[in-house]
């Protein structure tokens, strides 16, 4: 690493610096590890740099601005086979329905959870409960959401066949499902933030004689806004990559966003269509659809989408002061 | 002005310690004691027409889980002086104050016996919030809310004010937000902006402004937890004389670690030692002619 220069030292002083520390007298296991741990990190390293150059080539080569604003259509020729408008409008709304679900339910359940927990015996059992949510696989979540969402009573949420059958897929219920997914991230960010902030905050509240709901309001959930907004972001990353729910939930062969009934927005809602996730599987060289490229180029559109969430997280944690600042300049350049 | 007889104190049996030098027994002649009051500087205070008697602390135990921390305790606390809680570490004058707001029994395990009176009405018949409001609490850290300075306060006052930066300020809450940071000696110095974030605040200036948090909702009593500890002189000066200036409007209970500073604000001192009341009266007594042994040693910087 290189070091800034230093002023020169006064005449007649030699600078001293602590000895660079060599690894040449330690235990030749001591070595290997050393060494293996460090192999692993560029290995990471350069497994990354593959995977974003790899789709960066791969995408950006078959992206076109068509793309983004026209529909697929079902073609065995490649250039007939339409853009992806819809799968991105399909994962803006199960991202939309899911995230409008996981985050008041999620941050109710935090504040539940460290401010109340009483009885600490059902605390044990929502902690148990959301830690099993968050370690099922997705598409363990799917089936049974399939099964729940083709009951009878159920419809509503979905499409009626002609024979009373419930097919159980639409957006909504993809949207709830993917609220399971995204809510153990929300709770566990809301309880950090919780858990950060001091009790002498909450005493003074409670000592203005105020009650402890409105501390939690008023006081508490204010505070841990980053908090919030960095799970929202890890969840929203977790819906939108998600595949699995979408291709049970959602058909897999529908590439076109279908409609139900006619009432504006419920009427979509209530449709099929696909995500940019199911997009890509359906039309990589795996799936049946015959359109390599433009899924290769919609994985591209998928990996930006996330990294953009990434940054945006790190930006919520580790770039509030700089936020800050700017708004206080901008404040004062507003009122000289 | 009603002079209350100072309440029973209960003696602590306590074997000599051989490395004190023994004070002289008769309890009068503070010979060696500590230096005269003319020697210190006590706050500038103008005095006070009318005090009256506001809470009266009887015979109160107080305990967590099993310990009784606070031990058959009586008080008066009066409007129009400044009663200052001294004591070494674990003499439970904290948990004493914590008390007066039932404050306390956020903790769990808490438990009191004997009885604590605001305006004659037993402070447990009361409602918690309502009590908290008409008692409040400063704290040792300053604990400003991690809102502007406008908001730290207006939260105090308020019911339900909108939230946001689209809050509609009414001229009403407005003007009682000024009127709580004025009293709290804070005006002059946000004025300015009071959109600020409060956490940007110096240490004295947060403390003020928890002082002007706590005045907002014109309490009755103004409860203060070694308020100055975490603030340097000059900070401590200016609560101090806040303090005394406010003596007039509320009643002030005060606990503080600083010998210095309970004499310079206080016009009544109680010292504890291990939950018990050991001496209580007027601060240039207390200080200059403590009456008990334990007292004079304590004062005297023999032990704490």
């Amino acid at each position: 690493m290189a070091t800034r220069e230093l002023t020169p030292a006064p005449a007649g002083l030699s600078v001293m610096r602590p000895p660079r520390q060599g690894s040449a007298s330690w235990p030749l296991v001591d070595r290997a590890g050393y060494w293996l741990c460090w192999a692993t990190g560029v290995a990471l390293c350069l497994i990354t740099v593959a995977i974003v150059v790899f789709m960066l080539v791969k995408g950006i080569s078959y992206l076109r601005p068509s793309l983004f604003v026209t529909s697929p259509a079902p073609s065995l020729q490649q250039s007939k086979a339409g853009g992806f408008f819809d799968p991105i409008v399909g994962t803006l709304i199960v991202t939309a329905v899911g995230t409008l679900i996981a985050a008041p339910v999620g941050v109710a359940l935090a504040a539940w959870l460290s401010e109340y927990g009483r009885p600490s015996r059902l605390a044990r059992a929502v902690e148990s409960a959301i830690e099993i949510i968050a370690g099922t696989p997705s598409v363990v979540l799917a089936i049974f959401g399939l099964l729940v969402f083709s009951q009878s009573f159920l419809g509503f949420l979905s499409e009626t066949a002609s024979d009373g059958a419930v097919t159980g897929q639409s957006f909504l219920t993809v949207g709830v499902i993917m609220a399971l997914l995204a809510l153990p991230l929300i709770v566990a960010a809301a309880r950090e933030g919780l858990s950060q902030v001091p009790d002498r905050m909450r005493e003074a509240s409670y000592a203005l004689g105020k009650t402890r709901a409105r501390t939690i309001r008023r006081v508490l959930l204010p505070a841990i806004r980053p908090s919030i907004a960095e799970g929202v972001v890890l969840g929203m990353g977790r819906i939108i990559g998600d595949t699995a729910i979408v291709i049970i939930l959602l058909q897999l062969s529908v590439t076109k966003n279908e409609p139900v009934g006619s009432v504006p927005v419920l009427n979509i809602l209530r449709g099929t269509g696909s995500t940019l996730t199911s997009y890509v599987f359906y039309n990589s060289p795996a799936g049946e659809g015959n359109a390599h490229q433009k899924a290769y180029a919609a994985a591209f559109v998928l990996l930006m989408i996330v990294l953009a969430l990434n940054f945006a997280v790190i930006r919520i944690t580790g770039g509030r002061d700089r936020a800050e600042s700017r708004r206080r300049r901008l404040l004062r350049w507003l009122r000289p | 002005m009603e002079r209350l007889t100072p309440p029973p104190a209960r003696r602590i049996v306590v074997g000599r310690d051989p490395n004190v030098v023994a004070p002289a027994p008769s309890p009068n002649g503070a010979t060696t004691a500590p230096p005269p009051a003319s020697a210190r500087l006590r706050t500038e205070r103008s005095p006070v027409a009318h005090v009256r008697e506001r809470m009266r602390i009887e015979s109160v135990w107080l305990a967590y889980g099993e310990n009784w921390v606070v031990r058959d305790v009586s008080l008066p606390v009066r409007q129009g002086e400044v009663l200052a809680l001294i004591g070494a570490s674990g003499s439970g004058k904290t948990t004493l104050l914590r008390s007066l707001n039932r404050l306390t029994e956020v903790t769990a395990g808490a438990a009191r016996a004997g009885r604590i009176t605001l305006d004659g009405e037993e402070i447990h018949e009361l409602e918690v919030n309502a009590l908290r409001r008409r008692v409040s609490m400063v704290f040792q850290q300053p604990n400003p809310f991690p809102m502007s300075i406008f908001d730290n306060v207006a939260y105090a006052l308020a019911e339900s004010p909108a939230r946001g930066r689209r809050r509609r300020r009414s001229a009403e809450l407005e003007q009682a937000v000024n009127d709580a940071l004025r009293r709290a000696g804070l005006y002059e110095e946000v004025a300015e902006d009071l959109d600020r974030s409060a956490l940007k605040l110096s240490g004295g200036q947060q403390q003020r402004l928890c002082i002007a948090r706590s005045l907002a909702a014109q309490p009755e009593v103004l409860l203060l937890d070694e308020p100055c500890s975490a603030l340097d002189p000059i900070s401590t000066a200016t609560i101090e004389k806040l303090i005394v200036g406010l003596r007039e409007s509320v009643a002030i209970v005060i606990v503080t670690h600083n010998l210095q500073q309970a004499f310079r604000v206080a016009d009544h001192v109680a010292f504890m030692h291990l939950g018990e009341l050991v001496e209580y009266g007027p601060g240039e007594q207390v200080f200059d002619r403590p009456a008990k042994q334990r007292t004079r040693e304590y004062v005297g910087g023999a032990f704490g």
